[in-house]
């Protein structure tokens, strides 16, 4: 997994509320492509019409967007399907943070399993964000301090899990954290397996 | 064991498999049963492949392709090439680690949440995870049931735990006397058009009141299976006798003496009643109507009888501009009446409704008539075994004759990974859970209704109220 520590670049504003995790990512390009190459599909149903021609209106087809590592979002970015192929082909976009006022749970968690950063702003900080940022003006994000810096050099800080901070911030990966800890966990089936029999 | 008097039933199960307190409200939770299917369970069984994992407890897991199998009557034939491998990638990937498939055309094959709990894998307090986020489905027998990425999926198979953090409690209490002519279905989708699809998130959601324990086992999963669409990662109801009973004699439900033992746990979990909710909301359930989708969104929701909201109705702006895409999207005007639109396709089935109890309730509104000629309409049964009960009461035939297709049992259209796929601008009325852009095919419309309101819009042409049937 790619550390995050420090992010700079562009913000694509996509204020829109429950962007469903299908628009991210069409079912069949999960049953179809490896998880590396899903960036150029990102956001399919947003950036192309049925009929399969580019829609120049959308924002996520402005040159200025192309491989900003940020993304602002609405509220409960992410909803819907479990597809972990939301992030990789978010990620395969190049983008490294996104910023929401709310996430999908199960989105919330793939996120750090993919070196991406959530990160939940209110409404009003959103608005003041991409105030800043429409013309692909730079901001960073530091996640040793949790800090935002705006274009015009405000600093935003955040909360971010601890636990999940220190993973993005080594890059290290949950499985080789929980394997450690696999003598406590067998320890917990024994015992498990005298008061509920009837699971095993 | 701590004292649980003033608990509730999700924080039972949840201190039930902690293993390890992690802070900050995280935990590493024990995983009780997987349920594996060909889109994301290939892809973890790659990823252990790639990282040389095994897996400890292959007993707890349960494989079956839905996803990205085709449900023409003629598949085991004309599987489409470019899906059969992950088909063929979970079969042997569940071989060679001794996890139970069950394959196309067995006994069990099917929708993984309508296999979890007819062949008793779910079980009450226990703790279920699917690369899939409808698994909450499963919550409706009193498990602690919700869906995980690939990633979260082999962090299972590998430890058989996960790392969650707990979510806040909601309970929803349903009372009053549901209509007749209104379904489970039109009860889950009102309540996500009254509290919205992110009114869950971060939350777990129990179900409770006299409504649900009124419920049927199929009902009560149907009502969970859209936990997820108020943005709830796990829906739960209380176990009771009536689970209890459906359980008893399934295939894999303990037997004898476990059983005893298991039905002295099950019937302690319930939430106490001091326990304390973060969010409560109680719903009265006497004025309900069918109800069908209108936009691209589960809350986009209306009575059968009524009409597109006009934006002036919007809560705010960014709400009036989803509404103007959504319409957009759907290709409706606001104002326009629901019950007169002309649908091109109708599709039941899926984790939501392709159970024995839905094709009953669908079957029995035809009552000799036929499908409108300019109408495809399609019933996919949720597995193999609801498949097999259903033609030994001779539903199939019911339906065909009536101008159904009959299918094989899959996900199908709910997912369109298989084939399954509306045209762009087609309207499909649909008893799934999904309405999203996109969702059935690249500019396809989608309507969620209930199986009895799927049956009534194939048979009059345009979307129609059941009750008139």
């Amino acid at each position: 997994m790619t550390p995050f520590t420090k992010v700079s670049g562009a913000a694509i504003p996509l204020l829109l509320d429950n962007v469903d995790t299908d628009v991210i990512i069409r079912i069949n390009r999960l049953t179809t492509l490896p998880r590396d190459e899903m960036g150029p599909y990102a956001f399919e149903a947003l950036r192309f019409h049925p009929d399969g021609t580019e829609d120049s209106s959308c924002i996520l087809n402005q040159p200025k967007f192309s491989g900003a590592p940020f993304l602002i979002a609405g509220r409960n970015f992410g909803c819907g399907s479990s597809r972990e192929g939301a992030v990789w082909a978010l990620a395969g976009r190049g983008i490294r943070c996104v910023i929401a006022e709310s996430f999908g749970d199960i989105f919330f968690n793939n996120c750090f399993q993919n070196g991406v950063l959530p990160i939940k702003f209110s409404r009003d900080k959103l608005t003041e964000l991409i105030a800043q940022i429409v013309d692909g003006e730079e901001i960073t994000v530091n996640l040793e301090d949790c800090y935002l810096t705006f274009p015009d050099d405000r600093k935003e800080f955040f909360q971010v899990e601890p636990m999940k901070r220190l993973s993005l911030l080594s890059g290290m990966d949950d499985i080789t954290r929980t394997l450690s800890k696999r003598s406590t966990i067998e320890t917990w089936q024994a015992q498990d397996k005298l008061k509920r029999p009837w699971v095993w | 064991m701590k004292p649980t008097a003033g608990i509730t039933l999700f924080d039972k199960v949840w201190q039930q498999h902690v293993i390890e307190d992690l802070g900050d409200g995280w935990a590493l939770l024990h995983v009780d049963r997987h349920l594996l299917h060909d889109l994301s369970g290939s892809r973890s069984m790659a990823e252990l492949d790639l990282r040389k994992l095994s897996v400890p407890q292959p007993q707890l897991a349960y494989a079956t392709p839905d996803h990205a199998v085709s449900t023409a009557p003629n598949r085991l034939v004309e599987q489409q090439a470019e899906l059969a491998p992950q088909r063929e990638r979970l079969r042997r990937g569940s071989a060679s680690r001794g996890i139970r498939f069950f394959d196309l055309g067995e006994s069990g094959q099917g929708i993984v949440h309508v296999m979890g709990p007819e062949l008793g894998i779910v079980l009450p307090g226990t703790t279920v995870i699917c690369g899939d986020s409808h698994t909450c489905t499963n919550g409706a027998l009193g498990a602690m049931a919700f869906g995980v990425g690939s990633s979260e999926l082999t962090h299972a198979l590998a430890t058989q735990t996960v790392m969650q953090r707990k979510p806040k409690n909601m309970r929803i209490r349903f009372e009053g006397q549901l209509p007749a002519g209104v379904t489970a279905k039109d009860l889950i989708l009102y309540t996500i058009g009254k509290l919205g699809v992110s009114a869950g998130v971060g939350h777990a959601v129990e179900y409770a009141g006299s409504v649900i324990a009124d419920m049927s086992v199929e009902e009560r999963l149907t009502i969970c299976n859209l936990s997820i669409e108020l943005g709830a990662k796990v829906g739960m109801i209380a176990p009771d006798q009536r689970v209890f009973d459906y359980l008893t004699g399934r295939r894999f439900t303990p037997q004898g003496v476990l059983l005893e033992q298991a039905l002295a746990h099950w019937q302690t979990l319930h939430s106490d009643s001091e326990a304390v909710f973060d969010r409560d909301e109680l719903i009265h359930v006497g004025n309900l109507t069918p109800m069908v989708t209108w936009g691209t969104s589960p809350e986009q929701v209306v009575s059968v009888k009524d009409t597109v909201p006009v934006s002036s109705a919007a809560r705010d702006e960014a709400q009036r501009d989803a509404w103007r895409d959504a319409r957009q999207y759907i290709g409706l005007n606001e104002g326009q009446p629901m019950n007169s639109l002309r649908v091109d396709r109708v599709f039941i089935g899926s984790c939501t409704n392709s159970r024995l109890s839905d094709l009953r309730e669908a079957a029995a509104l035809i009552k000799g008539r036929r499908v409108a000629a300019h109408v495809t309409a399609w019933v996919v049964p949720g597995s193999e075994d609801v498949k097999r009960a259903a033609q030994s009461e001779g539903l199939d035939l019911l339906f065909q004759e009536a101008g159904f297709h009959w299918r094989e049992p899959g996900c199908s259209m709910c997912v369109a990974a298989n084939g399954d796929t509306a045209g762009p601008g087609e309207r499909v009325v649909s008893t799934s859970n999904r309405n999203f852009v996109g969702r059935q095919g690249p500019g396809a419309r989608t309507h969620l209704a209930s199986p009895a309101t799927a049956v009534a819009s194939a048979i009059a042409g345009v979307i129609a109220d059941p009750r008139e049937f």
